[in-house]
């Protein structure tokens, strides 16, 4: 049972760290301009696609893995552009519903270029296991995953809390009007938050892909998980939504382990729930007084 | 006045059999259209009247389909007390939910039903036992009225068409009693509705009950009409497209909402020949009417229609 246990929560943090980049996005995007959007799944699956169209086309990994990047943070600047600003100051539910028309168009989009077919990333150290103690197994991929995870997450607080850049898009999450004021292009700030958060989705894509390849549907379930992060951590908290996903990953695989793998998104939504209905702000998020 | 529109549409209802005799794609893509309208009609008044989004209502929709499916095929219930069982699971699990969901505002409200929506998709696919799993069920037997059965298209158009003149009419009269001039001053403000005297929760809760029948009873038909069930008919794409339907129409409008669940309808039935391009569309659409007519296709469009002709009378003296 222990060895079991290990293997469980191996297989947890992998997936988590997964979700806690994409509710990093969410985050950032959600601090930036108060919108939680929709299409950051979409990301994530453009990011692994193109990576591996690009791979497929000759492409050595790290240049691949470059472009594909970039290429998924150009659509992100090009989603803040056509589809956020013109619609600045509208209602929740009314950007809520623009965000799912731009997960729907970006998935039609991948539907025509790649089709339904799941397709395969090769992995980028081999495919030998890994053996750890008492016969539980770890795949090299998984170490990938969680060694970029680390490295971006800890990339991301320095950006926050020691640049000049960083700490002018934490005043604009503060108050934007007051960011204006002191002489911050607000604007820039809300481009370079969508850049940021798509960019990091696109590695996440890009990680995860070897271990579960990848389709046009495949961001659907990691956009809900990686919201579901944001969510648990208290929304608008970058570190708390780091620590929602990597919780919400170790429960599901327990979940998956323990009782049942069919369950396992089931498990993972009711837990969501739960906290919704008895810490309405999160686990770690600042109990904010409701402005009227 | 107030019911000019119920009665041309009623008018229109009736006319396109008979306008189309026997022509089975329109008394087929009829039923799918009346039962969209049924769908689009209650959540409505949640979204569009209470303010409060919804992402799981396929859920309720599916609750009121595999109702019907699982008492008649397995425990051989008649298809009426079938469907009166799926409104009462639906209207219970709706009451027992509301409160602590319609506690959240925002996108925590948008987490927590689409969480509900797909925890209900995940159990419609592994409790094989009851619901069939994957497959679904199927040999569900067609609705039965006092030994009248629904068994062929056209009954069954205009049992769907007579629900659908039911659910429109509920809905027009839900909007103008008092429950309705609650929820429009919850959705203006819920603080300022608190502070005249509006017990919001208890609003929200009965708005949330109703949207849920409404929704089951959809199912209930839908079951009945299909003869068969899948969870891919209650997923989360599904319940992305009755807030689609919602949306395009135009928040806050009964018929608004009737006109998008038509018109999304048809645009499937028009876009089943660019199968690939279907999902871009639906994307665009959404977007675009979203930025750009952020109050609805309906609901825009006759404003503007309202403003040119009051111009024009301004104009003629």
């Amino acid at each position: 049972m222990p060895e079991q246990l290990l293997q469980f929560l191996v297989t947890g943090i992998t997936v988590g760290s997964l979700y806690a980049l994409v509710g990093l996005g969410f985050a950032i995007i959600y601090n930036a301009s108060d919108v939680v959007n929709f299409a950051q799944g979409e990301f994530v699956m453009l990011g692994a696609m193109m990576a591996i169209a690009l791979l497929s086309a000759g492409f050595p990994l790290p240049l691949a893995a470059l472009l594909a990047t970039l290429l998924t943070v150009l659509v992100g600047l090009l989603l803040e552009r056509f589809a956020i600003e013109p619609a600045a100051g509208a209602p929740v539910v009314t950007t809520i519903i623009i965000t799912i028309g731009a997960a729907i168009l970006l998935r039609g989009v991948a539907l025509l270029l790649w089709g339904k077919d799941f397709h395969p990333m090769p992995a980028f150290s081999g495919d030998a296991p890994i053996h750890l103690l008492g016969g539980s197994t770890l795949l090299p991929q998984s170490l990938w995953v969680m060694g970029v995870t680390v490295l971006l997450v800890a990339l991301v607080r320095v950006f926050f809390n020691r640049t000049l850049l960083g700490k002018a898009l934490l005043a604009c999450s503060f108050n934007r009007s007051a960011a204006q004021l002191v002489g911050i292009n607000v604007r820039v700030m809300l481009r370079l938050a969508y850049g940021l958060s798509a960019g990091l989705g696109a590695l996440a894509g890009i990680l995860i892909a070897p271990i579960t390849f990848s389709s046009y549907e495949a961001g659907i379930m990691l956009g809900l998980k990686g919201f579901s992060a944001a969510i648990v951590g208290g929304i608008g908290n970058p570190m708390g939504a780091v620590a929602g996903g990597l919780l919400l990953g170790v429960l599901e695989a327990l979940g998956a382990g323990l009782i049942s793998s069919g369950y396992k998104d089931a498990i993972a939504f009711l837990f969501v729930l739960m906290v919704l209905f008895f810490e309405p702000t999160g686990l770690f998020g600042h109990k904010a007084a409701e402005r009227v | 006045m107030r019911l000019a529109g119920f009665f041309a549409l009623a008018a229109g209802v009736i006319a396109l059999p008979v306008l189309f005799p026997n022509n089975y794609f329109v008394i087929v893509v009829g039923i799918a259209a009346g039962l969209h309208v049924i769908l689009a009609v209650g959540l409505n008044l949640l979204m569009g009247y209470a303010g409060q989004i919804s992402l799981g209502h396929a859920a309720f929709f599916g609750i009121g389909a595999y109702a019907s499916a699982i008492l008649t095929t397995r425990y051989a219930w008649p298809a009426l007390l079938a469907l009166a069982a799926g409104l009462v699971v639906a209207g219970v699990i709706a009451w027992l939910l509301a409160r602590p969901i319609l506690r959240l505002r925002g996108h925590y409200l948008a987490m927590a039903t689409l969480g509900f929506g797909v925890i209900a998709h995940v159990i419609m696919v592994q409790a094989t036992h009851w619901t069939g799993g994957p497959d679904g069920l199927t040999g569900i037997p067609p609705l039965n009225f006092l030994g009248w059965s629904v068994n062929n298209d056209l009954h069954g158009y205009g049992v769907v068409a007579a629900a659908m003149l039911l659910a429109i009419w509920l809905s027009l009269n839900i909007v103008d009693s008092r429950v309705g001039r609650a929820l429009r001053a919850l959705r203006g403000s819920e603080f300022a509705a608190q502070m005249l005297g509006i017990d919001t929760s208890r609003a929200k809760t009965q708005v949330f009950v109703a949207s849920a029948l409404f929704a089951a009873f959809a199912g209930s038909l839908f079951a009945h009409q299909q003869g068969f069930v899948s969870p891919d008919s209650f997923n989360l794409t599904v319940s992305v497209e009755l807030v689609t339907m919602v949306v395009l129409g135009g928040l806050a409008s009964t018929y608004g909402a009737a006109c998008g669940a038509i018109a999304l309808t048809l645009l499937h039935q028009g876009l089943v020949v660019f199968e690939d391009y279907e999902m871009l569309i639906h994307g665009a659409l959404l977007m675009a009417v979203m930025i750009f007519l952020p109050q609805g296709l309906f609901v825009g469009l006759s404003q503007a229609a309202r403003w040119a002709w009051r111009t024009a009378r301004g104009m003629t003296p």
